[in-house]
């Protein structure tokens, strides 16, 4: 291996072939067609073929293999939520994720360096308590720490933050990160090696339906005739829902972060405060990473504004005040598609042959490996939703039955 | 910062500003099924393009309505929503309703 490594390092004729060259041309008509070439569409294409043996299969990808936000997040992956619905869920994609690199073969960096989450309130020591036992039930690893212990864990971090200070913390063991690109560069290779074709710049325009089926897409670069469709398009689900008249609770809104210059080692949970509406981590380049909840109003426009990561450095130098010396080095943002229970949207649609990856907002890039291997499986079963996914259909609105977790998103990861 | 046109107020910053919601009718809430209610409690056209929205001046507490492009963010024009609402809505529940409610609740 370091020989080879070598000798391509002196040769003078670089690799000439890409990893997966795009296919020439669209086929007339493929068995499933996937709008949205992100980690979640590449992920159900992996496990259609992976499991299910459907390869005739296309992912329409309007841009580049995951160029939305599947590589703007933050890559924060755990599964302490509050409601069992999504615990239960969570947790499924946390396993998977461990055995990504494995089953790739192929380094996505997953490095679990646990989660804090601070409480600055009675009441959110209350709901960590209600977290941390619901965690435990199913089978995740958290638990309460005291001020002393949050000392020891993170010894830089300030905890007489403001008129608010640290009372308490939910210590998520399983809390991690990877490296994003990579999920999607993984399942996008092993989903082309079983016989995937992948579409870059081809976007999904309109849809012909037929007797409540959609029965072709429209494209640009022309019309492909399809048995099922999925839409994987995160920011962008309400235009395509809307094109189809599927009536659904999702608002579009920019999601900000930002990364400061490297510094040395100094952080290894990822740290989070949703009273503070901000959570700081360290990549492994060094560089502090800073996230926090989404832009005050709806757009469909990743730019980023001076006011959000003015109030959102603030308090990132209340929680490492030492921060206040560093430069910031990159920031930018992404679309995200929220709902007003903070819970996705899987499942069926109003359309027979129509099914929905949606409603991600800002916590989709831990539920890549769950999402794709569920909805892969609804998929291939013709429309029957698997369980664990049965209480984020998007029906879920109209008989009041909504999965709340607003309170465990509320620092925006 | 980005400004925003108030009607009462003229140009000011935008965070001065909240972000009230899309423009719809409302269904009568004494007629209408729980699906056409549900739907006008959450769900939103989230159209990318010109949109007509509420919009509060939070310090002289002020409602308003922008119509304000979701693709560039352009604020093409604000209004006060009389010119929208000529009709005052009545809340009050109907007559079958609140004698039902009366039943159930003696206090
Ligand atoms: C700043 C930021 C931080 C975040 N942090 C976290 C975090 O820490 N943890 C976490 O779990 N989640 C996080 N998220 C959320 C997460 O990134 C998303 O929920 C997730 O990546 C969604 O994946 P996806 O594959 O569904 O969407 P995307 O990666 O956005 O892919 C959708 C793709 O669809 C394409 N597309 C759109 N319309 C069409 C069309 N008409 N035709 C063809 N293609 C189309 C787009 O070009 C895009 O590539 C964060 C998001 C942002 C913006």
């Amino acid at each position: 291996m370091p020989f080879a490594l070598l000798r391509y390092g002196l040769s003078s004729d670089p690799v000439k072939k890409p990893d997966f060259p795009p296919p020439p041309s669209l086929k007339p008509a493929y068995d499933v067609i996937i709008i949205g070439g992100g980690g979640h569409g590449v992920a159900i294409a992996y496990y259609l073929a992976k499991y299910h043996g459907l390869t005739n299969v296309a992912v329409l990808e309007k841009g580049y293999l995951g160029g939305g936000s599947t590589t703007r997040n933050t890559a924060v992956i755990r599964s302490n939520y509050m409601t069992p619905e999504s615990v239960k869920f969570y947790i499924a994609s946390v396993g998977l994720f461990r055995n990504l690199s494995n089953e790739f073969d192929f380094n996505i960096m997953y490095s679990e360096r646990g989660q804090l989450t601070l409480a600055h309130s009675d009441s959110t020591v209350r709901a960590f308590r209600q977290r941390c036992e619901v965690n435990r039930h199913f089978g995740g690893r958290t638990e309460m720490l005291d001020r002393q212990q949050i000392k020891e864990l993170v010894p830089l971090l300030n905890l007489e933050t403001g008129h608010t200070p640290v009372l308490a913390g939910l210590w998520h063991i399983d809390g991690a990160t990877a490296r994003h690109d990579a999920v999607a560069w993984g399942y996008a290779r092993g989903a082309i090696e079983r016989g995937v074709e992948f579409h870059p710049l081809t976007e999904a325009q309109d849809f012909v339906v037929e007797k409540n089926r959609v029965t072709a897409i429209q494209t640009n670069r022309g019309t492909v005739k399809c048995g099922v469709v999925v839409q994987a398009v995160a920011g962008n689900s309400s235009i395509l829902m809307n094109k189809l008249n599927i009536r659904a609770p999702i608002h579009t809104y920019p999601l900000q972060a930002m990364v400061t210059q490297p510094v040395k080692p100094f952080l290894t949970p990822l740290v989070s405060s949703s009273a503070l509406h901000c959570y700081v981590q360290q990549t492994g380049r060094g560089e502090v990473l800073i996230g926090g909840g989404s832009d005050p109003y709806p757009l469909y426009q990743p730019r980023s504004s001076l006011e959000l990561k003015e109030g959102l450095l603030m308090h990132a130098i209340e929680m490492f005040p030492f921060l206040a010396n560093t430069k910031l080095m990159r920031q930018w943002a992404g679309i995200t598609d929220m709902t007003p229970d903070y819970s996705p949207i899987m499942g069926l649609s109003p359309i027979d042959n129509y099914y929905l990856d949606a409603g991600w907002g800002t916590y989709g890039f831990k539920s890549t490996p769950i999402c794709g291997k569920t909805m892969a499986e609804l998929v291939a079963s013709g429309g029957k939703v698997p369980a664990l996914i049965a209480p984020f259909g998007l029906e879920r609105f109209s008989r009041f039955k909504q999965i709340n977790e607003m309170g465990a998103t509320a620092a925006s990861h | 910062m980005k400004l925003m046109p108030c009607p009462l107020n003229g140009l000011r910053n935008i965070t001065e500003f909240t972000y009230g919601g899309e423009v719809t009718g409302m269904p009568n809430p004494n007629t209408a099924t729980d699906t056409e209610w549900a739907d006008y409690v959450f769900n939103k056209t989230n159209p990318a393009g010109v949109v007509r929205e509420w919009w509060l001046h939070n310090a002289s507490g002020y409602w308003f309505i922008a119509e304000r492009d979701t693709v560039t963010d352009h604020i093409r024009k604000t209004f006060d929503p009389g010119e929208l609402f000529t009709q005052r809505v009545d809340f009050s529940p109907s007559a079958a309703s609140s004698a039902s409610a009366t039943k159930e609740n003696p206090l």
